[in-house]
This record gives structure tokens, sequence and C-alpha cells, in this order.
């Protein structure tokens, strides 16, 4: 009885202490008002007196979020970015994880470590070698003039793709591996049957190999929506000023702005957003559970 | 007028369904399938029987277009198919492991064959009801294979490569994840459907019982090559080698030397200071040739007193007894060391045995009991 009360209690109090506790700091900033004082905002809660606090809160803070319109267009953009870039991600990301599956046995540990790879260096030197890269001067444009197909240098850098060119590399792994396992796991000879039933190999992919990968596609596009959604280093490092996404607008309230009250309702307002997918994600792992014959 | 038989390959006017002609098979140096010629006719059911590894999977998987022969070829219905790939051949498969996708419910996995040809839909869904009755499914059209039995999956399996009417169905050890009873049950099931369809089966098992039962000829292989091919009671009946004597049923084989005695009438001495046995044999044995006597258990009868008018008699003493239900096998050891098994039917009760441990009994057998191999 002890020991399963607490086996449940581990993992709640995880949650507990670094979930809901952040969360529920976040809330109550967002629901008080700026001040010049440190920590910039008024009512401070004393745990004493959480009544007096109670009425102290307001929520001009969200009402704000609706007068502005730089916010809901944030929120669209970044989503709009997140979507484009998960369904990039998915066009690139898939044909990896077929090619892996279908490698010799004898490579696949090596080829399932050249996409961990990159995990081993830091995200963010990894995102300023793209500026690297990416810049007028950058590898790419010297690389495309020397062959002579451009005879300017492009300009990526600050501009949308080279924010979509970040999530897409950064993210990848993350579509690879769950797609990777699912057709891992796969059974030969289902293809086999199918070409057997009448199918050319391509209906075949169509027929069986995708909807048996499903899952492992649904799972690597919220793993990629979902952090792309909120991603503040990528656009703040590789976009221009005219990339709007959520996470920065974020960031410049919190650290520009010094406006924590607003920054603290723009993070309420992603977190109830992103619960969405995230919700829906719960059920795909749940009901991929169950199917396991 | 007697019933006809059938048995088209005795028949020189019949066309083989399918011919292998020196089909051999090689994965790098390793030669799966060993220059094999083999002829396969319409409506049979023919089993591939042999120890594992011996090419049988390579057999089928060569007929249903998922390994191109390195030489030789492969003909079906007069048409050589070895340039054709798998979705073009009219021929389909019942995968070992079933193969049924998990996606789609019994009833779209049967249909899923019928829906990449060009078949109108009220045409598909009348054939696929069809194949549901045939194999007892209705109830189970719309479950997923996860929601079904081990049986039933392997019936969803059987009406899926069905469906297609194809002019060959192979069936790679269809029944092994079966238990005995239901295994049975489904091998009279299968013959029942092979004989309603109309269709040509080769299946292969690993199981002689099943391959006698089922089969209207039995290939035995070894290491890629044909040892024998024939009905299953001529398989067991008249083995070609000691080999497929062995390898099909309970068999004792005394090697020994063999000398004419007469007309098909052979006497072979087989150890010092024992009576000579006799054996007809339509195969010609020269003077003091080595031979193997073959006697199948069942073959031997035992008694107490020494028979009177046996063609051969030996004595021994019992060592062992099996009891199989039905079925006694005694081992009787003879006076040499050798061992010999004799089977009898129980019709007693087991408390009135005759015989008991260490008792001495005669072994009899008549001189076409036994068959007579070279090698
Ligand atoms: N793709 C392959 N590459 C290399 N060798 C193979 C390949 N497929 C089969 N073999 C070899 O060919 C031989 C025959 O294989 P096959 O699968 O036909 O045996 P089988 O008679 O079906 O055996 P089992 O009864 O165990 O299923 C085996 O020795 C096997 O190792
Ligand atoms: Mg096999």
């Amino acid at each position: 009885m002890m020991r399963r009360f607490f086996l449940i209690a581990v993992p709640y109090a995880w949650l507990l202490a670094l979930f809901l506790v952040p969360f529920i700091i976040v809330l109550k900033i967002s629901l008080s008002d700026t001040a010049l004082a440190i920590p910039p905002y008024v009512p401070t809660v004393e745990w004493g007196q959480v009544r007096e606090f109670l009425s102290q809160l307001d929520f001009e803070n969200f009402v704000w979020l609706t007068q502005d319109d730089l916010y809901w267009k944030a929120y669209l953009s970044s989503v709009q970015i997140a979507l484009l870039s998960t369904l990039m991600t998915l066009a690139i990301g898939y044909p990896v994880a077929y090619a892996m599956a279908r490698a010799p046995e004898e490579w696949r540990a090596t080829l399932m470590m050249l996409v961990i790879l990159p995990f081993w260096t830091s995200f963010l030197i990894r995102v300023y070698a793209w500026m690297g890269i990416l810049s007028n001067e950058g590898f790419l444009n010297q690389f495309l003039m020397w062959t002579g197909i451009i005879s300017a240098p492009l300009t990526i850098l600050n501009t949308n793709a080279a924010v979509y060119i970040g999530i897409v590399y950064a993210y990848l792994p993350f579509m690879i591996l769950p797609i990777y396992a699912t057709l891992d796991r796969m059974d030969a000879s289902l293809i086999e049957a199918a070409e057997d039933l009448g199918c050319s190999r391509v209906s075949a992919f169509w027929l069986v190999t995708v909807p048996l990968s499903r899952n492992g596609i649904i799972a690597g596009c919220f793993l990629v929506f979902i952090p792309a959604l909120g991603e503040f280093v990528i656009p703040s490092l590789l976009g221009g000023s005219r990339t709007l996404m959520i996470g920065k607008v974020l960031w410049e309230e919190f650290f520009n702005n010094r406006d924590w009250p607003v920054a603290s309702a723009v993070a309420v307002i992603l977190l109830l957003i992103l619960i969405i997918p995230i919700v829906l994600f719960q059920r795909n792992q749940q009901k991929q559970a169950e199917a396991e014959p | 007028m007697p019933e006809k038989i059938f048995a088209p390959w005795n028949d020189p006017d019949q066309k083989p369904l399918i011919r292998f002609q020196n089909v051999t098979k090689k994965f790098g140096d390793f030669i799966a399938i060993d220059d094999l010629s083999l002829e396969i006719y319409e409506r049979e059911f023919f089993a591939l029987l042999g120890p594992s590894g011996c090419g049988k999977t390579t057999m089928m998987r060569m007929l249903a277009g998922f390994e191109t022969p390195t030489s030789g070829s492969i003909e079906l219905a007069g048409k050589n198919i070895v340039p054709v790939p798998a979705n073009k051949r009219a021929v389909n498969m019942m995968f070992q492991s079933y193969a049924l996708f998990p996606h789609l419910t019994v009833w779209d996995n049967i249909a899923f064959g019928l829906k990449r040809s060009k078949m109108p839909k009220d045409q598909i869904a009348a054939r696929v009801d069809e194949m549901l009755k045939l194999t007892r499914l209705g109830k189970f059209a719309r479950r997923k294979p996860h929601q079904i039995s081990g049986g039933q999956r392997q019936r969803v399996a059987l009406a899926r490569s069905l469906a297609k009417a194809p002019k060959l169905l192979l069936l790679d050890e269809p029944l092994g994840a079966l238990d005995a009873k239901l295994r049975q049950d489904t091998q009279f099931e299968l013959m029942d459907i092979q004989e309603t369809t109309g269709t040509t089966f080769v299946i292969v098992t690993h199981d002689q019982e099943e391959a006698m039962t089922v089969a209207s000829r039995v290939a035995v292989m070894d290491e890629g090559k044909l040892i024998q091919v024939a009905t299953p009671d001529r398989i067991y009946e008249s083995p070609e080698s000691v080999y497929v004597a062995d390898f099909i049923g309970d068999v004792n084989i005394i090697e020994g030397r063999a000398s004419k005695q007469g007309e098909d009438l052979y006497r072979v001495d087989w150890a010092e200071g024992q009576a000579p046995l006799v054996a007809t044999s339509d195969r010609e044995f020269s003077e003091g040739q080595t031979c193997h006597l073959a006697i199948r258990p069942e073959k031997i009868a035992i008694s107490a007193e020494k028979p009177a008018e046996a063609d051969n008699a030996v004595q021994g003493s019992i060592l062992d007894i099996a009891y199989l239900g039905n079925l006694s096998t005694y081992h009787v050891e003879l006076p040499g060391g050798m061992i010999i098994k004799a089977q009898t039917a129980n019709t007693r009760r087991l408390s009135r045995r005759s015989f008991t441990w260490e008792d001495t009994v005669w072994l009899s057998w008549t001189a076409t009991g036994a068959v007579l191999l070279a090698e």
C-alpha cells in the first residue's frame, strides 16, 4: 500500500514541482500590474494575505493582448511557421527514416548515431553555425557562387527562410526517430503480401507502409510542432526584424520592456494553445498503446 | 464402372501447371536449390517436405516472384514466369506469419487484392462475402486482426489468398502456429476448400503427418534437391532410399548383403549366427551387394512362440515399452545388441497386456512387409 503510494507520488511530485508550481507563479504574475521595482510587478504576495491578494488581481494584461494586434499576429505567424516547418521536417525526415529502416542491419546503429550526433554539441552553437553558413558571405553563398548557379549572394540570413531552415535542422531527429521506430518494427512480409496481392512497389508503400507508420508520423509531428511553436532562439538568431514569433515577443516583453505581467499573460496563452496538441498527442499515444496486440 | 483416380502425373497427355526446369538458386556461394526439375499438375495438392533449411521456402518464393532463380526456368501454364514480377502473377501466397494488414479489418484484408484489380465494387463485396462464408468468418468481418484468435487469423489469411481465385495457391507452413486439434480440423478444411475451389495448392510443411494427410503428392527434399516425389502411400510404403524411409515415419533399418533367391526375391545376410532374412524387391541387386532392409514397426508381429510360417523371425528381449494410447511400441533388443521397434494396436486393456519388460519374444514379418534399399 505504502509502496504503491510512493510509486505514484514520485511522478506527481515531479510534475508539481517542475510544472504546476512555475505555472502558478507565471499565472500569478500575469494577473498583476507592472511597477518599477524588483521584482517589477505588484502585487507581490505574502502567502499570509491571500484574500487581500486575490482582491487586487485583474485581467487587464489579457485584455491588452487582444487590443494590440502584435500579439495575435505573432501567435498566428508562430502557428504558421511551426506548421509549415513541421511539414517540411516530415518531408525530409520520412525518407531518411525509411532509408534507415531499409538499410542493411549492420549499418543501422551507425546511421542512428549520425542522427543523434548533433545533440552532442550545444544547440546554441549549432544555431550560430547556421549563421555562418547562411550569411551573405557565408559558406552557402560562397559555394553557390563558386558553382556559378548565382552571381550575387542570396539574402537568407535574417529572413523567415533562415528560420525554417533552422527549425527543420534542429528538430529533424525528433521526426526521424519515432518514424524509424515504427518502420523498423514493421513486418517486411506485409509488403511482400501487398505485392503478392497485386500492388506495385509504389502503391504498397502508400497502402501499407504509410498507414502502418501513422503513429510514428503523428508522434514526430507533435514532437516538432510543440517546441517549434514557442521557439525563441532560432527566430531571434536566424530570423529578421520582420520574423514574428511568439517566443521572441515573449522574450522582448520580459527582458527589453521588463513588462513581466504582459509577458506572463503571453506565456499563459501560449500554454493554452499548446495544450490542444498535447492532449491530442496523449490521446494518440494512449490509443496506440491500446491497439497493440 | 470404377471411379477415375486423380493421377495426372501418370497421364502423358496432361500438361503440367508448373514446370521447374533445371532450376538453381544461389545465395552468394551457397546453393539453396540445386538443379531441380519438377512438374506439378492442375488441381493437385502438392506438399514439399524436408528438414529445416533444405530450400522449401526458397521454392515457394521463386513461385510467388520474390526470388529469381540463378539459372533454369519456371513455367506456369506453359509460360516462363521468371521475368514476371510478383504483382503480375496469377499466384497467391499464404504467408507463414499470415502477414495480415494490422490497420485493416478482416473484410478489407480479404478485399485488398480484389481492389487492386479492376473488379467493380459490388462484385468485390460479393466475392468477399463468399470468402467469409467459405472460411466461416462472417461474424468477424468488422474486426481488426488483433481482435481475433490465432485460428481465425489463419483463416483470414487463407481467405485473402483465395479471394483472387489464383491459378496457384502457395501455403508456407500454414498451420505451424495451431495446436494439434485445431490443426487437424484445419487440414480437413483445407482439403475441402481445395476441392470446392479447384485451386492448385502447394503446401510447405515440417510435419510429415500433415503432408501425408492433405497431399495428392509429396516431394521429399534435402539440401536443395528432390529426393523422391510420389503419392503419400508410395512414399510411405515404397520409399526409394533410406533417407526417405527414415524421414517419413518410424522405421527399422537393417544393413546386410543381398543375394538373389528367385524371381524378385532376395536373401539378406545381416549378422553372424543369425538366420538370413528374405525380402521381395523389384529393384536389382548384384550378388553380395550392401543393402538396407527397411521395416515399419507396425509390419512386425510380436509373439511368445516362434511363429510357424513366418518368412522372417528373430528372437530378442523387450527392453522398453512405449505406451501411446491406441498403440504400444516395443523396443526389442536382439542378441547382437541391435534394437528393433515393433508396434501393436492396444485392443486389450493395459493391465492385460501379454508381454512385459525383459520377456523373450519373437518378432516376425513377411517377405513383402519390408523394403529392400540400396542406399
Ligand atoms: N536471402 C538469403 N540469403 C542467404 N541465404 C539464404 C537466403 N534465404 C535462404 N537462404 C538459405 O537457403 C537455405 C534454404 O532456405 P529456406 O528458407 O528455403 O529453407 P526452408 O526449407 O524453408 O527451411 P525451414 O523449414 O526452416 O523454413 C537455407 O540454408 C538458408 O540459410
Ligand atoms: Mg521455410
